[in-house]
């Protein structure tokens, strides 16, 4: 069967589109989450609309599954292959269809690297606002399918927030149209429903997304702490006062040294903790604004306050936190990237149950934050090559996920389930909710093809973890595949 | 008053007799929509607020609750529903709000009621509590049920609790206007929307174009010497007028017609209406038109444009009020439909014939 299916799938693309051999699919065989791995039957690579249509079809008459890719930096193996999959890379699908000045708005093909699309439209004042860490090479296609957020996601919003209408591909290979430049569509909000569906619901073709004004002029404060739970107190206390920073991010002790000795961005090794607090707008409101953040800052205990004081100072507060993940890289062979969110009142709590753990596990663990939506990226420095230190350090890495569902927050604020999070969606979700997931997918995947066993996990699988309630073994909805 | 258990019992007897509910919240929107049928399952008064934390900018409150309730709330810490929600009654409530998707004269520049929705508590036709998302602004376990819940008229699930994101008030608003026909309106709209000013919102009746800005004090006063126009008093009462459909021209015998398009696409003539059956909001996004043209030959205009339409109020309640969809999509739709409310109990038709 796979034979014959390869022998079509040669039949509908040229012959540098499709990777079969061991060697061309291996760089393919994880995403940025490289601890899971598996290789693919094939990968392949169309670049028109229709060849993706016939692959679809093709895959579907066959049964095979269908496991869409953008760039592969998605952090939760959610693009990981399955033996026997079909990758289709959107890889070819790199251009920008239209740029509407007017209307302020950008169409793209999925292939399109995120910051491609504010390179592209810079010259008219615009950009396009989500910017996750790996905006340099990630693609926004991959950006819809994981709802990716960034730095200035407390202002500007998700990718959600950003995207008015999208293309997609159906399991059936039909082309299903949803919003457009109008702000709003008829029907069900299917446009919300597609984000951060990890692939799973259809495979994107075609994206517009909203450009924004570029701000006049943008100002971050820095604050110096010598107490971590204070700079969580100020984080509140600078929302509290009315303001709506642009960015607001805060990084502890041991993320700081490492980011300072990477980037030289001038942070002050002695503390135990700093934040990042970015205003942006017109010249006037920035100057206002600023000042105010700096008082409440300083109001709410920070050592010391700096203000950037030129572009160039501006860049160089915030290098520190942009190149904080490979700073942390240089510290432990490997470190593993936790993505939780909480209330930001919980923050003092969680931190202090994390340092406890991390002494507990004996392992080291650098706490990155974006303090002003309240999602954590904990990263857990291990050692891959030493025996059973990844199984201990994925063990840690859930029971800080379970803490954060137990404060009132979620296992995932960006980065999405994929494979990584699977059981932890069993702590986060009943039984019914989960029933009602898998009937979505089943809506529109009957048979499961499209990135099976990502992101929702079958109830079967929870029960087993012993967390849910299984009458008499009987699973609700008996008539659902599970995949 | 927690009255979910109510609410679910009466739920669950409907999907065992398989009897269609009318859900009402504030009965200020049973003109939207098509006609409502069924028996009437009240929620109005599954009110109060669960949670509000202002310093995390979020609040959770029961679907029954008043709009005028919650700004209330909000307003003593100087917060607010981002998106200028439009009341359209004293009596409505904020499940009726978002089972509408309604948002006011500040949504191209804020977000939509959907964008600002985080997490929700619902009952779906079988009378099962479901909760999806939660109360913090980055989620992304799970498929979006919350949000597709907005807009949905209910007729996916009954709204029990709802979060959202807030947002504090802005210092100052200023409103400014200028003589401007709807050509050159569409025009200085989109221009000063692509610009870092702080404006939220814009809107022309043909004859002047509105700006409202907001922000710092200092902001507030440059946008307003850069826009230009005179200063618009009793800006406040306008917005809110325009938000309530309470301005003159909504005062109409005729269909209200709303369509969403494009913001610049240009303000070509339907033939059979005239300049003054028309008033264009939203930056040029959403259109309003009082006529008694066919749905079929507005809608058909809209869509040239990029857009869609809808008979807002009045017009034939029993024929289709909502755009077409194409074959595929509806076929999602009713599949939806179905995985959320088996026996298709809830709001049977109100949103499209077959759904």
């Amino acid at each position: 069967m796979s034979q014959s299916l390869l022998q079509e799938l040669a039949k509908l693309l040229p012959a540098a589109a499709l990777l079969t051999s061991k060697e061309a699919l291996t760089p393919y065989e994880c995403d940025g989450l490289s601890v899971y791995k598996g290789l693919p039957l094939a990968v392949v690579l169309p670049q028109t609309i229709e060849q993706a249509q016939a692959i679809i079809q093709l895959c579907k008459q066959q049964h095979t599954p269908i496991i869409a890719r953008g760039a592969g930096t998605g952090l939760a193996g959610g693009a990981m292959p399955t033996q026997g999959a079909v990758v289709l890379s959107l890889a070819k699908f790199n251009q920008i269809l239209d740029i509407d000045v007017e209307n302020r708005t950008a169409t793209v093909q999925p292939g399109v690297r995120n910051l491609a699309i504010s390179d592209a439209v810079a010259g008219h004042g615009l950009y396009y606002a989500p910017d996750p860490s790996s905006q340099i090479a990630c693609t926004i296609g991959g950006n819809v399918a994981e709802n990716s957020g960034g730095v200035h996601c407390l202002k500007y919003g998700l990718t959600v927030h950003n995207v008015v209408g999208v293309k997609f591909l159906s399991v059936d290979g039909e082309l299903i149209e949803l919003g457009g430049k109008a702000l709003d569509d008829a029907g069900y909000d299917l446009l919300a429903l597609m984000h951060g569906s990890e692939g799973l619901l259809g495979v994107m073709v075609e994206i517009t997304v909203k450009l924004l004004p570029k701000p006049e002029v943008a100002k971050v404060c820095m604050a110096i702490f010598d107490d971590i739970e204070k700079a969580g107190q100020a984080v509140c206390d600078v929302i509290a006062a009315g303001i709506v920073p642009a960015g607001l991010e805060m990084m502890d002790k041991l993320a700081i040294e490492a980011a300072e000795a990477y980037a030289k961005a001038g942070y002050p090794v002695d503390a135990e903790a700093i934040v990042l607090c970015e205003v942006d707008g017109t010249e006037d409101g920035v100057a206002e604004f600023i000042n105010k953040v700096e008082v409440v800052l300083k109001q709410s205990g920070a050592v010391e306050t700096r203000v950037s004081q030129s572009e160039a100072e501006r860049m160089q507060f915030w290098a520190g936190r942009k190149a904080a993940f490979p700073a942390v890289g240089r510290l432990a062979p490997d470190y593993y990237c936790m993505d939780g969110t909480i209330p930001k009142a919980k923050l003092a709590q969680v931190l202090k149950q994390i340092a406890l753990w991390s002494d507990e596990f004996a392992l080291p663990v650098a706490n990155v934050f974006h303090a002003g939506d309240g999602n954590m990226h904990p990263l857990i420095l291990y050692d891959a090559n030493a025996k059973g230190e990844l199984e201990k350090t994925e063990a840690f890495g859930k029971k800080i996920l379970e803490l954060c569902v137990h404060v009132g927050g979620t296992i995932t604020g960006e980065h999405g389930v994929g494979v990584e999070k699977l059981d932890s969606m069993c702590v986060q979700f009943g039984t019914l909710e989960l029933s009602q997931f898998l009937a979505i997918k089943d809506v529109f995947d009957d048979e499961g093809l499209l990135n099976p066993g990502k992101a929702v996990p079958t109830l079967h699988r929870c029960a087993e973890l012993g967390r849910m309630h299984v009458h008499n073994g009987q699973l609700p909805h008996p008539e659902l595949e599970r995949f | 008053m927690d009255n979910s258990n109510h609410i679910q019992r009466q739920l669950q007897d409907a999907h065992h007799s398989g009897t269609a509910l009318n859900i009402i919240g504030g009965d200020s929107k049973s003109w939207y929509g098509r006609e409502p049928v069924g028996e009437p399952l009240h929620v109005g008064e599954h009110q109060g607020i669960i949670n509000y934390m202002p310093s995390e900018l979020v609040v959770t409150v029961r679907a029954g609750t008043k709009l005028s309730d919650i700004a209330d709330a909000l307003d003593q810490h100087r917060q607010r529903l981002p998106f200028d929600p439009p009341y359209f009654g004293e009596s409505a409530t904020i499940g009726g709000t978002v089972a509408c998707n309604f948002s006011g004269p500040r949504r191209p520049y804020a977000g939509s009621c959907r964008d600002y929705v985080l997490g929700c508590t619902m009952l779906n036709g079988k009378g099962e509590i479901l909760k999806f998302g939660g109360e913090v602004m980055k989620n992304v376990a799970g498929f979006d049920v919350s949000r597709l819940m907005a807009g949905s008229l209910g007729t996916l699930g009954v709204l029990l609790d709802i979060s959202f994101k807030i947002l504090p008030h802005r210092l100052v608003e200023q409103t400014v206007v200028i003589d401007a026909d709807f050509k050159q309106a569409i025009k200085l709209m989109n221009h000063w929307a692509g610009t870092p000013l702080p404006v939220t919102a814009m809107c022309t009746d043909g004859q002047s174009v509105y700006f409202r800005i907001c922000g710092a004090p200092s902001a507030v006063e440059r946008s307003q010497r850069e826009i230009g126009g005179s200063m618009y008093d009793d800006g406040k009462n306008f917005w809110k007028d325009l938000r309530e459909h309470q301005l003159p021209f909504f005062d109409t015998d005729k269909t209200l017609y709303r369509l969403s398009v494009p913001a610049a696409s240009a303000f070509t003539p339907l033939e059979g209406t005239v300049a003054s059956d028309w008033f264009i909001g939203w930056g040029g996004a959403q259109r309003w038109l009082a006529s008694d043209l066919p749905f079929e030959v507005v809608q058909s205009y809209a869509k040239k444009l990029g857009g869609h339409a809808r008979m807002m109020r009045g017009g034939d309640r029993a024929e289709e009020v909502f755009a077409p969809l194409p074959p595929a999509l509806m076929t999602l739709h009713k599949k939806l439909k179905h995985s959320f409310d088996p026996k298709g109990i809830l709001n049977p038709g109100r949103m499209y014939k077959d759904l």
